[in-house]
């Protein structure tokens, strides 16, 4: 059977070269971190607060449309930015080497329904370790949408859409169910115990969220309770959304690829930065739509250093780029039109039975062949 | 990366470092009846606040309040002990004394007892034992840290060059056993090195606003007569305070001081000919401390030396180096076979959580208490105390103690 790496033409020490490459790159970053770094993330949380605040205070006056709206639009902000370029990025690692403890990946805690550490746990170690490697990732479809022709048709797959859609809605919710893995245990992968045990802290935090969000902060705006209710949940669902639309452009846009397991047993860490290429795609946009998405439209400079501040990915993203071409591997980036367009291409079509997925080309084709590579 | 001094934790933890200004506040408050250690209490009002934020951190889930209030008032928290910088003193060429309003989250201090001192240098949070230097029963909430530059000290240095007023610093409570005895000793003996002044120095001045007058004999070694911290106070407190004698020793400057040459028992017969019925109490430099342990253990006097000290942790290591690694939580420990962490301690029975085992998810993060670890793959250097690091990719360099 011919590997993805061979069918790139790809050989073993040129993987190794891959590898050297990208750890020197990291290093160059590494090297470079400093005090900039803490400021722009602290002033992002300050930012952050503040737009909480300001928008838990607006919907006091939420009688009056704009105050309503301002409300309801701070806290989405708040949330979207507290889970994306905050939450996701601290709880990574990017900010351990400060030793702050409000940057710590291991206390730090944030405005989404996944407790952090179970959060940690399946997204750090299960999906970032095996991206797309299918059985592997969970992250594939989250388990409820069928995502890729790799995975076994039923007629329960014409939900698809639905699927698709309730999830968006109750994103976060989706999340914290997705780390208790209840399918894993149906299929006796996965001991109830355990189980039971992620859903108990998973209920325990989400209720204490919806408590804050659906009775405490209505019931302090007094007359005003069902306004502020729905500003907030507005607001959650905002963030829902978005979050949604930007995780599945992160893996399942057209051209990122799948791995089986057998083809990354005892793989190098030069394999396992050209998987980490190859199974994720890059949105591009403006500064404020990279800030909104946690730099997660960085994907693959993500997926490559998951533990260097977000920040950098934009500075990083053009030697990424270098040496992908360099060694003929596709670099998959598009506006989030077409990004997303793909995605919503695959729920539909994967609806249907059939493997088939190139509907659309795949995107940029080496310019190089890598024979002509010289291996470091 | 950081100030390659640690703390030995093998004796009670103890301090470095510093002081400033002299004021007359020692000699203010004699006769004050305070029992040693008292500590300040906190205002009602500040406490009702505090229960009060707490009892509010249900609106405020999941951060807290604290990360709210601290938006206007940095040196907040409702749990952790924060400080403002009051005052800043540079009174030797490589010292820095800095004065310091911790937050209500601290308890006070008993004299001799360190804090461990949190400054931000390029982004990255430091973490230092120092003691305290002041009086620890004057009830005025401040702190005094001298500071002394090392050489290699990444936080020593800094804070020599850039310690100002107004700035927020964190701190621990008030550690260690190595304080003034609750009832006054027939003799007082205190020796100290360089920086290790600075919790013989809060004994002192504790001991003179406490009233004490049996005789105390201070023994203090600097390099020079400018390198001398609270020269001036100290001489001060010679001539006026009761009972207190000052023995001056200037090992650079050889005839300048009371006495020359380090300690030995022909100069401790000099400067404290009743040493061998004082409680003593030291803290400076390695080998001043090898000498004290061997003197008094020769007069079978072991029960009566009390001493602090810190140690270097060798720099720059790399490859793999013998040292004991112990496992904190687990009271473990075994010889580091060189491999990461987290191999080890599995291959000494214990499970950690771990996840990818090659540095990235940050599953096996745990806090090392002592000494230094390399990065296996960017072959970094991290040292305690309080650092997190990843396990799985942390060899030890020497000994280290983490929390496993």
């Amino acid at each position: 059977m011919t590997t993805v790496a061979q069918a790139h033409g790809l050989t073993d020490e040129q993987l190794d070269a891959l590898a050297r490459e990208f750890e020197a790159l990291r290093a160059e970053v590494a090297a470079q971190l400093g005090a900039d770094d803490v400021a722009y993330i602290r002033r992002l949380i300050r930012i952050q607060r503040w737009a909480e605040v300001g928008g838990r205070a607006s919907l006091f006056l939420g009688f009056l449309p704009p105050f309503w709206l301002a409300g309801a639009a701070a806290l989405s902000l708040s949330k979207i930015l507290d889970n994306m370029e905050i939450g996701h990025n601290v709880l990574h690692g990017q900010y351990d080497w400060t030793k702050d403890p409000a940057l710590s990946s291991t206390t730090f805690e944030w405005d989404s329904s996944c407790p952090a550490k179970g959060w940690q746990h399946y997204h750090n170690f299960l999906h970032h370790t095996f991206t797309n490697i299918t059985e592997k990732d969970r992250d594939l479809g989250y388990g409820v949408i069928r995502i890729s022709g790799e995975s076994e048709w039923s007629p329960a797959n014409l939900g698809n859409p639905l699927y698709a859609l309730g999830l968006a809605l109750i994103f976060d919710w989706g999340i914290m169910l997705h780390d208790v893995d209840l399918g894993h245990v149906r299929k006796g992968k996965k001991p109830w115990a355990e189980a039971k045990r992620s859903l108990k802290n998973g209920l325990r935090k989400s209720g204490k969220l919806a408590f804050r969000d659906y009775v405490m902060w209505p019931a302090l705006t007094g007359p005003l309770f069902l306004s502020t209710l729905a500003a907030d949940a507005l607001a959650n669902v905002v963030r829902n959304v978005w979050s949604f639309i930007i995780i599945f452009c992160g893996h399942f846009p057209n051209g990122a690829l799948e791995f089986t397991e057998e083809e990354c047993e005892g793989e190098s860490k030069g394999h396992w930065y050209f998987r980490q290429i190859l199974g994720s795609a890059n949105i591009s946009g403006n500064r404020l739509f990279h800030i909104m998405s946690g730099n997660l439209s960085y994907q693959i400079e993500h997926h490559l250093f998951p533990d260097i501040p977000a920040r950098r990915y934009q500075q990083i993203a053009p030697q990424v780029r270098e040496i992908c071409q360099r060694y003929g591997i596709p670099y998959n980036t598009g506006r989030l039109s077409r990004q997303f367009g793909s995605v919503i291409f695959k729920i539909f079509r994967f609806a249907l039975p059939g493997r088939s997925s190139r509907a659309i080309p795949l995107p940029q084709a080496p310019d190089r062949p890598p024979s002509e590579l010289v291996a470091a | 990366m950081g100030d390659p001094s640690t703390r030995r934790r093998a004796v009670p933890p103890g301090t470095r470092g510093k002081r400033a200004r002299l004021t007359r506040d020692s000699r203010v408050r004699y006769g004050s009846l305070m029992p040693v250690g008292v500590v300040p209490s906190r205002p009602l009002a500040s406490r009702v606040l505090r229960r009060a934020l707490r009892v509010a951190d249900a609106v405020a889930t999941p951060y807290g309040v604290d990360r709210y209030v601290e938006l206007v008032r940095p040196s907040w928290s409702s749990t952790e002990v924060r400080a403002k910088v009051m005052a800043v003193a540079r009174t030797t060429p490589r010292s820095v004394t800095v004065t310091l309003r911790p937050n209500g989250n601290w308890s006070g201090f008993r004299a001799g007892q360190h804090t461990q001192l949190s400054v931000e240098i390029d982004g990255m949070r430091h973490t230092r034992c120092y003691s305290m230097a002041n009086c620890a029963t004057a009830g005025d909430g401040l702190i005094e840290l001298s500071i002394t530059a090392h050489p290699h000290g990444r936080v020593s240095r800094h804070l020599r060059q850039f310690a100002e007023r107004g700035r927020t610093v964190g701190l621990t409570s008030a550690q260690g056993t190595f304080t003034l005895p609750e009832t006054e000793p027939g003799h007082l003996l205190l020796i100290s090195g360089g920086s290790g002044i600075t919790p013989v120095m809060s004994m002192l001045r504790t001991r003179c606003a406490l009233g004490w007058e049996n005789p105390l004999t201070f023994v203090h070694y600097a390099l020079t007569h400018a390198d001398m911290l609270y020269r001036d106070e100290l001489e001060e407190l010679a001539r006026t305070a009761p009972g207190v004698r000052l023995v001056r020793i200037f090992t650079d400057e050889p005839g300048r001081g009371d006495l020359d040459g380090f300690l030995c028992r022909q100069q401790l017969d000099r400067a404290a000919p009743q040493w061998t019925e004082a409680e003593a109490f030291v803290c400076g430099p390695a080998p001043l401390m090898d000498s004290a342990r061997d003197l008094f253990a020769g007069q079978g006097r072991d029960d009566h030396l009390h001493t602090e000290s810190f140690t270097l942790t060798p720099f720059g290591a790399a490859g793999p180096v013998g040292g004991a690694v112990r496992f904190g939580v687990s009271e473990m420990g075994v010889a580091s076979d060189g491999r990461p962490l987290l191999l080890q301690a599995e291959a000494a029975g214990l499970a950690p959580l771990s996840g990818c085992r090659m540095g990235i998810c940050h599953t096996c993060t745990r806090q090392l208490g002592t000494g230094t670890v390399r990065d296996a793959v960017t072959g970094e250097l991290t040292t305690g105390p309080d650092a997190n690091i990843r396990i799985c990719v942390s060899i030890p360099v020497g000994d280290v103690e983490i929390d496993l």
